[in-house]
């Protein structure tokens, strides 16, 4: 196998500013390695991505413009995933003598109170300021006259405000100015992913430069932990101190970032963030399309892929129930070869999958046409940036009054996602009606084994399920007689 | 008008002016206490070794192991204190325990070249216990009668005999859950020894005073050799009142006794488990109603769950009692309080400090019973507010109880409520899966500490030759604008610009002797004490101006920087040439001011007396939307007047009241603090102790309409300037969105239906709350809460 050569030093560009990266453990977080240098304005709140007080802004590939400044969680990051990347924080947007337009609304409009939050308020309001399609339209609760969407901010946590003031400050920026240099960089190409190879102590960082390298890695080094946006990957080295000897990054593979929507099937590649998919998307799969403001919040979309969602195989993941609604199935590669597995038997065990030690997933395939009736459910105690206690996915069919397929895929409910068999036989070939449904919501509250925890407990849980049914009948027949 | 709350004119109080720090919190160059290790040498970074257990005896610790970590320096135990092994003000809170407490509770400490070493040689630490029996409920102290501290009984009037006449007598039980602070930032401290072995803690803490005295007890030093500083905290709440003392004493000791600085600084799920948090409490009351909705008789005994040790669970109680009235007049009240002892994280100060939970009992006491009567909840609440010649069950006369009446009557009316309610009505006829409920619901709360000596405060200030002014004073600041207040109260005072003001952080050395910034009275106590300064100073300089202008000096006047006579052909001299001009006279440019409330009285063993120096007033207007499939809801809308006083501030004030109804709104709907109750091997511990699990009010709790208004011609003679406190009070206007989810789930039901809900009103509590108001109507199965069950005996109506 090719492993990359580092013939320049490891350096981020921090506002402006080369800085080298050497001499930094593997496990060192963004945030850690920007508050050492002395860039103390992100802070840690929480160290797992719930917070947003340690919010950056990095240059990453754009949709609408080559690049786009994008907010994510600097706790989550390893810093050795920036290398030869842009990144602006609080103290590179302005100075108390010059105000950034963002920090200017935050500050007079009460914004900031305690302020311990506030730095990552400010960028992640500077990202949403900087999105080029943000334009100006009639408002609702989520969005202001000026085009903010509400959702930029909903990883973010404010202990003093209470918010509206945040919010008055977001829907009172306006455009950027000509000579705004930010605004500019937007137009030129973001910094290319660079191939990194840093040691540390023992440990290895590396970013192979394609698909192969890191295909021939996993297999000499199964242990490899393989890192995408690393929300996942970052909470454990936070808060179980979980040290991978080898960490291999993959997020700016070029195979693993195909998108394409053909006649049969539309083809996601698995490091597509949510956010990038949300957009890519564009409403093309409604389901998808109701998921992703409920998936998180903006900032851990802007990191957390789709290959990594279901890689990680946990049983409460917000998009296996969709997916598996959506009939997806999975593109595995290693160095043997590449196969293609159903969602619906990839899931075997509590966070154990079907993929071997040497797999990596390469993309995911919704197959076409999509089902008329589809929607996601997602129960939590808050609706921005929370983890369901129960999710569902439907994907439903009704020709001449008659259910003719049903696809039901849960989450939260059971040690591993799963589809919802009994429920869907008790639906097909049932009149699409009240007493139907009723009887198979009595079915679905049946479904699965839910647990007692802290998020919710197991009788809630079933009903829940039941509940569900009811209420995707009620928003099939009056969209807006069911709260959303 | 007094002449403390006397304003001139042009006076900089009374401004919008946003917070004095604001430039620096948005480009990240405000600094808090961890922001400094990296401008500090050779730092040593101390991680603890927590216990597994609730309650163990600890049989053996090994620290040995630790030191074969690389980068291990010292690891701090119990043998290595030179002064007092404790951390609290009640000598029960051991610093290095020999029996452990909680799940979570801090054996040693380990200091390390890095984090990461710290963290390893803790993991290294090798500790043997003896599990011991450990009580995890309020419930469970309560059956073993397991209480500690000083119970309290409260009584004015015949109860019993209210109650033997009262034409309708409920009885009820209630227990609800604690809130944790979640400040963003997490308890931090920075120790170091100066020259001559002088100890300088930098420390995110209230209570600079106490931390120093704390540090001087562990250390056996006096006071004068510990300085402790607060440059500002990320949040405090309550919950840095007490707890810093034990982080900022281990940093200390740690830094004596290596000669190098020592950062401490929790992360986010060690400040969960080890610090501590709202009281959680049980109550169990009689209420008694005349046919008019008037609430005649009280009896209520209410349990604070006081965790593992007292901490401030005395005056918590205290105050609980003193609030369990809210805004309403109960002729005949009797209370039972008492302190239960669990083993859990030692529970403390949080916003209202025991008020929220007094009127907790009495807000959900009317939220069941008015259907059960018949009222109209709002209708009831309103019957039963103070009128002006009431005084309160502890004998205090409620002056300006009117506000009350004008607060309410402008929420109603500003905020359409009586059209909005036939909405309400029409629209719940057509929607069978989705309710809506308005709810209206006061506030009174007394300010002043119970406690009447802390009711003092100290300030600095300093006139330097070129004009400009450096102010100091004993109180801290959290996020809540106390500095900002301050700066304008001097500006104020002297009648300069605010331009020409500037403050120094707060630390020990400067003002001594200072009280907690707590209880809602940094403004209150330090702005007096900081106008006392100012004026003193003020005084010298009318002196000097006069002997200039060739006038009485109590014809001076001091606006925007200029001196002048009264007359209007007054010639003008500035503020600077007064200054310097003084100075050459020698003038002293520089005072200290202080300050005491006057006028108040406690007899904390009778509970009767007037601990408080005026009541702060509030009402607030609740509109939710609750998803009968799911119990989810949405706050669409949030009326509030609240009583500010003459507002020092505004734009300060409008945040506490927006910051604090939104939290409070947290604690009673989404907030969940789940300890494991179970017989399992993790008995005690928490299970909700990141943010991942404990979820704070986001973006999407923001009321979706929410109109503030501070209440007019509200001038408070016996403070600063006119103005009230207003740091806790609005945290207890969110009584009304729990208030309304409770009748929404009613509107599930039959008319009539009374509905018990939880606390915190979560999507599932309030789903089963709705569930068994649907079951009242259909009949339909139902499940049963999670949550703990409550008995409700219903109306003994004779």
């Amino acid at each position: 196998m090719s492993t990359p050569q580092t013939l320049r030093a490891a350096a981020v560009k921090v506002n402006g500013k080369d800085t080298r990266l050497d001499g930094v453990p593997v496990h060192t977080t963004l945030l850690d390695w920007l508050r050492d240098r002395g860039l103390t304005g992100a802070k840690e709140g929480c160290a797992e991505g719930e917070c947003g007080a340690c919010s950056v802004l990095v240059a990453r590939p754009g949709i609408d413009s080559p690049t786009e400044w994008t907010a994510v969680n600097a706790c989550l990051l390893p810093a050795a995933a920036l290398d030869g990347q842009e990144i602006i924080t609080s103290e590179g947007l302005g100075s108390p003598a010059e105000l950034h337009p963002v920090q200017e609304e935050m500050a007079v409009r009460g914004g900031s109170q305690c302020g311990f939050c506030t730095p990552g308020f400010v960028c992640s309001m500077a990202a949403e300021y900087y999105r080029p399609a943000r334009t100006p339209c009639a408002g609702d609760h989520e969005h202001g006259p000026n085009g903010f969407d509400l959702h930029a901010l909903s990883g973010n946590l404010c202990r003093c405000t209470g918010y509206r003031p945040i919010r008055d400050a977001a829907y009172a920026l306006g455009v950027p100015e000509e000579n705004d240099a930010l605004a500019a960089r937007r137009s030129s190409p973001p910094p290319a992913a660079a191939a990194t190879r840093l040691s540390f102590d023992g440990a290895e960082f590396l970013r192979p430069a394609s698909l192969d390298d890191v295909l021939g890695l996993l297999a000499e080094r199964p242990d490899a932990r393989i890192v995408a946006g690393s929300t996942d990957v970052g909470v454990e080295v936070n808060l179980r101190g979980v040290r991978a000897p080898l960490v291999v990054a993959v997020d700016r593979l070029a195979e693993l970032r195909e998108f394409e929507v053909g006649t049969d099937e539309i083809r996601i590649g698995a490091a597509l963030t949510l956010s990038e998919l949300e957009r890519l998307l564009d409403g093309r799969v409604p389901l998808l399309g109701q998921l992703f403001p409920q998936f998180a919040s903006r900032l851990i979309r802007n990191g957390a892929t789709i290959g990594g969602n279901l890689g990680t195989g946990s049983p409460i993941g917000d998009t296996p129930p969709a997916l598996l609604a959506l009939d997806a199935s999975l593109v595995l590669a290693s160095h043997r070869g590449e196969r293609v597995v159903a969602l619906s038997d990839y899931f075997t065990g509590y966070r154990e999958t079907l993929k071997a030690p040497d797999e990596l997933i390469r993309a995911v395939l919704i197959p076409l046409p999509l089902a008329s009736m589809t929607a996601f459910h997602k129960i939590a105690k808050r609706r921005f940036d929370d983890i369901s206690s129960v999710a569902v996915g439907y994907a439903v069919e009704v020709a001449d009054g008659v259910v003719s397929q049903a696809r039901i895929g849960l989450g939260g409910v059971a040690a591993t996602p799963l589809r919802a068999h009994a429920t869907e036989d008790a639906l097909i070939g049932k009149p699409w009606t009240e007493v139907s449904v009723r009887e198979a919501a009595a079915v679905m509250a049946s479904e699965g084994t839910p647990m007692d925890d802290h998020r919710a407990s197991a009788s809630y849980r079933s009903a829940m399920l039941g509940q569900s049914l009811l209420r995707f009948y009620a928003q099939q027949l009056s969209p807006e007689g069911v709260s959303a | 008008m007094s002449a403390l709350s006397q304003r001139p004119q042009r006076a900089v109080v009374g401004l919008p002016l946003p917070h004095e720090s604001a430039a620096l919190h948005v480009t990240g160059q405000a600094l808090y206490t961890d922001d400094l290790v990296m401008r500090t040498r050779d730092v040593l970074h101390a991680f603890p070794v927590q216990s597994p257990h609730a309650h163990a005896r600890i049989l053996s610790l090994k620290v040995k192991p630790a030191y074969d970590v690389p980068g291990v320096v010292r690891v701090l135990t119990g043998e290595d204190v030179p002064g007092v092994n404790d951390a609290g003000v009640k000598h029960d809170e051991p610093l290095f325990p020999d029996e452990v407490m909680f799940h979570g509770h801090a054996i040693c400490w380990v200091l390390a070249e890095t984090l990461e070493a710290a963290r390893l040689g803790a993991a290294a630490v090798e500790v043997e216990y003896e599990p011991l029996p450990s009580l995890v409920t309020v419930r469970e102290a309560i059956a073993a009668g397991n209480f500690q501290g000083t119970g309290r009984h409260l009584e004015s009037g015949d109860v019993e005999g209210a109650l033997a006449a009262a034409p309708h007598v409920f009885s009820g039980e209630f227990e609800f859950a604690g809130q944790e602070h979640f400040y963003l930032e997490t308890n931090a401290a920075l120790a170091l020894v100066d020259e001559g072995g002088q100890i300088f803690v930098q420390s995110s803490t209230q209570h600079p005073s106490e931390t120093q005295e704390i540090v001087a007890h562990v250390l056996g030093v006096a006071s004068h050799a510990v300085t402790v500083q607060c440059l500002r905290m990320g949040g405090g709440f309550g919950g840095k009142e007490m707890q810093p003392h034990g982080f900022a004493a281990i940093a200390a000791l740690g830094a004596t006794l290596t000669g190098r600085p020592v950062r401490l600084r929790l992360n986010r799920t060690q400040d969960i488990t080890m610090t501590g948090k709202r009281h959680g409490f049980h109550s169990e009351w009689r209420a008694g109603f005349d046919d008019d909705g008037h609430l005649v008789a009280l009896d209520a005994t209410i349990t604070a769950d006081g965790g593992w040790s007292l901490d401030l669970s005395e005056p918590v109680l205290a105050r609980a009692m003193c609030h369990i009235d809210n805004s309403y007049w109960i002729p005949n009240v009797r209370v039972d309080g008492r302190i239960a002892r669990t083993n859990k994280t030692s529970q403390t100060a949080f916003r209202g400090f025991g008020g929220p939970q007094g009127m907790l009992v009495v807000e959900d006491l009317l939220g069941r019973c008015a259907p059960l009567l018949g009222y109209d909840p709002m209708e009831l609440r309103r019957r039963n507010l103070y009128q002006s010649q009431h005084s309160t069950p502890y004998g205090m006369p409620v002056r300006h109880a009117e506000r009350l009446e004008a607060c309410w009557g402008e929420v109603l009316e500003r905020g359409g409520i009586e059209q909005r309610k036939a909405e309400i009505d029409a629209f719940n006829a057509t929607h069978p899966d989705t309710k809506r409920a308005i709810a209206m619901t006061p506030v009174k709360f007394g300010i002043s500490f119970n406690l009447t000596a802390f009711n003092q405060a100290g300030a600095l200030v300093h006139v330097y030759k070129d004009g400009s002014v450096l102010i100091n004073h004993g109180g801290t600041e959290m996020g809540q604008g106390l500095h900002t207040k301050m700066l304008q109260v001097a500006a104020t005072c002297l009648g300069v610009p605010l331009s020409r003001v500037r403050l120094a952080p707060t630390r020990t050395d400067k003002v001594p002797n200072t009280s907690a910034t707590a209880a809602s009275s940094g403004a209150d106590l330090n702005g007096a004490a900081i106008k006392n300064a100012c004026e003193q100073i003020r005084e010298r300089l009318e002196q000097v101006a006069a002997g200039k202008l060739g006038i009485n000096p109590k014809d001076v006047r001091f606006v925007d920087g200029a001196v002048r006579g009264l007359s209007f052909g007054s010639d003008t001299l500035s503020w600077d040439e007064v200054v310097l001009a003084a100075y050459f006279q020698r003038v002293q440019l520089w005072a200290a001011g202080f300050y005491r409330t006057e006028g108040l009285h406690w007899d904390a063993n009778a509970m009767r007396g007037e601990p408080f120096k005026y009541f702060a007033y509030g009402v607030a207007a609740a509109e939710v939307e609750v998803d009968g499939f799911t119990g989810a809801y949405k706050l669409r809308q949030v009326d509030i007047v609240h009583d500010v006083g003459d507002s020092l501030s505004p734009l300060i004030d409008l945040g506490q009241i927006e910051g604090g109804f939104v939290q409070g709104a947290g604690w009673l709907t989404l907030e969940d603090l789940r300890w494991d109750e179970s017989d399992g091997p993790h008995r005690g511990r928490l299970a909700t102790q990141a943010a991942s699990t404990y979820k704070l009010p986001s973006f999407s709790e923001m009321p979706e309409v929410f109109n503030v208004r501070l209440l007019e011609k509200a001038h408070e003679d016996g403070a600063v300037y006119g103005s009230k406190a207003v740091g806790e009070p609005p945290l207890m206007l969110a009584f009304s969105v729990r208030e309304a989810l409770r009748q929404a789930a009613a509107a599930f039901g039959p008319a009539g239906t009374s509905v018990d809900l939880p606390s915190p009103a979560t999507p599932e509590a309030v789903y089963w709350a709705l569930d068994r108001a649907r079951s009242n109507s259909d009949s339909r199965s139902h499940s049963h809460s999670h949550s703990h069950s409550r008995e409700f005996v219903g109306s003994e109506g004779r």
